[in-house]
């Protein structure tokens, strides 16, 4: 598995995505632990990689534990390529890995990820990487570890409805948008790290292998190929994802989730796929939207609100603009629509 | 009351290292019998009422509970799921402070309904109907159920936390002091709600007090607890009003009349 990275040597060498090989079989035993059992929590030894907490230190240990020299990688921030985490984290395995990198979805044999699942449709062959910062679905609700571990044993998830019902209670529908409880192969309540919960179907039945990693928690957790996981809900209440009332403003694609760009002081806005890769495709391939540039090549992104300095070519970008989207499940959005 | 004792404890003991916790206990509590354990405090009261309710496990002796379906079973050999299922359905643990009996950040009608969504309702509109019918039980106005409970008094704090034990319709309550703290004419009240729930449920109750008064008003039956021992049992009424130890005669004669 070692292998010097190409190119010039640098000063430094690394083994092969950067972690020593023991601690790579020491997490592939978890990941299998974790496939074994859907949902369950494995506790790992989660090493300190070069990043801070909260950056996908645990999203990155799991990625270098599976990632082969063979591997296409591609990763994503927000459902964006190009943003400061996705492009800090695919240098790091270029240049610790010598790994080929993709922001085509197709293409990527792993994909690791931070708050999206891509909207291009996985396969048998892909690897899908979540990074997680709370890996705990009942955190917030029993602060005790033991107990916590109990209830998971016992599968007493009574409290994780209460939960709910208090959404219900206070917002007269469930109003967590985001991070949203699935209950994995009928057995473990788990946590689907924080994608908008208009992901959380995506997750029901993937064919694609899809691995947790929680750096600072230390825990892992895994969804086999092919496995039932149903958002919970209350059956006069059932789980419903968020609805648009617009297609995006630059590939004119229906269905699938939007990013609320502002454009200027005067309340100018546009709603764009939160997916890059998949609104460039949809663009390559013709497709515009109402604010779109028609012509073939994709036109530019209009921001750079996720932070990775596009060129801006969109007139009207307000000082505002170089902030981060706000994403329809984590804050007030005028394109959510709820039942 | 039938003959058959719901709960029975057989010598119970409980050390705390050298001290002395609890020693040599027996009782038996009956379907819809309110059982007082009185005694001053550090006399073993609360350790007998968590070794009786599984949440201490004993050094010697053992608790049995006639389960639903008729049969006694030694509480020690339940395995943690069907303890906790026991726990949270065919019995209650009204606590004195109703803090720690309290989900405290969660509203009044999700404190009553996590019972209920704990074995298994998962229909919104009948776990609220069903909280709005359990807060008038315990004489909340229905417009405080989406209250969290921090912004409750004492005495309503208490009422939910009894509302929240009852929801599952137990056959068991066990309440440690649980008007301790309150002042005097919410007391009055509170026993009162307590002494008609239990008369129109059929519950049987151990109730732990310092308070003879409480344990007059609410108890057929009492135990008088010193230094970790039973010194005395029998009849409310008989042993307040004619007591045969010289301790449970002192207890008696402390009490202030007003």
């Amino acid at each position: 598995m070692s292998a010097a990275p190409t190119g010039a040597m640098p000063a430094i060498t690394y083994n092969f995505a950067y972690l020593d090989e023991q601690t790579k079989r020491m997490i592939r035993r978890a990941i299998l632990k974790a496939i074994a059992i859907p949902g369950y929590q494995v506790p790992f030894a989660a090493r300190e990689m070069p990043m801070p907490y909260g950056w996908g230190t645990g999203g990155v240990q799991v990625t270098a534990a599976v990632l082969g020299p063979d591997d296409v990688l591609k990763v994503i921030d927000q459902g964006a390529d190009d943003t400061t985490n996705a492009v800090a984290i695919r240098g790091f395995f270029e240049k610790t890995a010598g790994v080929a990198t993709t922001t085509a979805t197709r293409e990527a044999t792993i994909i690791q990820t931070r708050h999206r699942i891509p909207e291009t449709a996985l396969s048998e062959e892909q690897i899908l990487v979540y990074q997680v910062p709370i890996p705990e679905p009942l955190r917030f609700l029993e602060p005790r570890e033991t107990e916590t571990r109990a209830l998971h044993a016992l599968a007493e998830y009574g409290l994780m409805h209460v939960k709910l019902y208090e959404d219900i209670a206070r917002h007269g529908h469930i109003a967590t948008t985001y991070a949203y409880p699935v209950e994995v192969a009928g057995r473990y309540v788990m946590d689907p790290s924080p994608i908008p919960k208009f992901d959380n179907p995506k997750m029901d039945d993937c064919p694609a292998l899809q691995l947790f990693g929680a750096g600072r928690e230390k825990r892992i957790y895994a969804i086999p190929p092919y496995t039932s996981v149903r958002s919970l809900d209350f059956d006069d209440h059932p789980f419903r994802v968020q609805r648009f009332d617009k297609p995006c403003a630059l590939c004119g694609a229906e269905g699938v989730y939007l990013d609320e760009v502002i454009l200027d002081d005067r309340g100018g806005r546009m709603f764009v796929c939160s997916d890059t890769d998949h609104c460039e495709g949809r663009q390559a391939e013709g497709h515009v939207g109402e604010m779109g540039v028609a012509g073939g090549s994709p036109s530019p992104r209009p921001s750079s609100p996720r932070g990775e300095g596009v060129a801006g070519g969109t007139p009207h970008l307000s000082p505002r603009g170089g902030g981060r989207p706000v994403g329809a499940g984590e804050g007030a959005s005028g394109a959510e629509k709820l039942p | 009351m039938t003959d058959q004792p719901l709960l029975v404890a057989e010598g119970l003991s409980k050390n705390y290292g050298a001290r002395i916790g609890c020693r040599d206990v027996c009782l038996a509590v009956h379907p819809g019998e309110v059982l007082a354990v009185v005694g001053e405090s550090g006399s073993g009261k609360s350790t007998l009422l968590g070794l009786l309710s599984t949440e201490l496990t004993p050094d010697a002796g053992r608790v049995s509970y006639r389960m639903r379906d008729g049969r006694l079973a030694d509480l020690s050999t339940l395995g943690p799921a069907e303890r906790r299922l026991l726990m949270r359905t065919d019995w209650g643990f009204v606590r004195q402070s109703p803090e720690a009996g309290l989900r405290m950040a969660v509203s009044a009608g999700g404190n009553v309904g996590e019972r209920l969504m704990a074995v298994g309702w998962r229909h919104y509109g009948d776990i609220r109907a069903e909280a709005l019918d359990w807060l008038a039980r315990v004489e909340i106005a229905a417009d405080r159920i989406d209250d969290d409970p921090r912004a409750f008094s004492g005495g309503m704090r208490q009422r939910l936390q009894i509302a929240r034990n009852l929801v599952t319709r137990p056959r068991l309550v066990f309440m440690d002091e649980p008007t301790g703290g309150l002042d005097v004419s919410v007391q009055a009240r509170l026993l009162d709600l307590v002494r008609s729930l239990v008369a129109e449920l059929g519950l049987a109750v151990v109730i732990v007090t310092h308070d003879l008064a409480v344990a007059r008003l609410l108890s057929h039956r009492m135990v008088v607890m010193r230094h970790g021992r039973v010194i005395e049992t029998g009849l409310t009424d008989q042993v307040l009003d004619d007591p045969r130890e010289a301790y449970t005669q002192l207890l008696v004669s402390s009490v202030l009349a007003a």
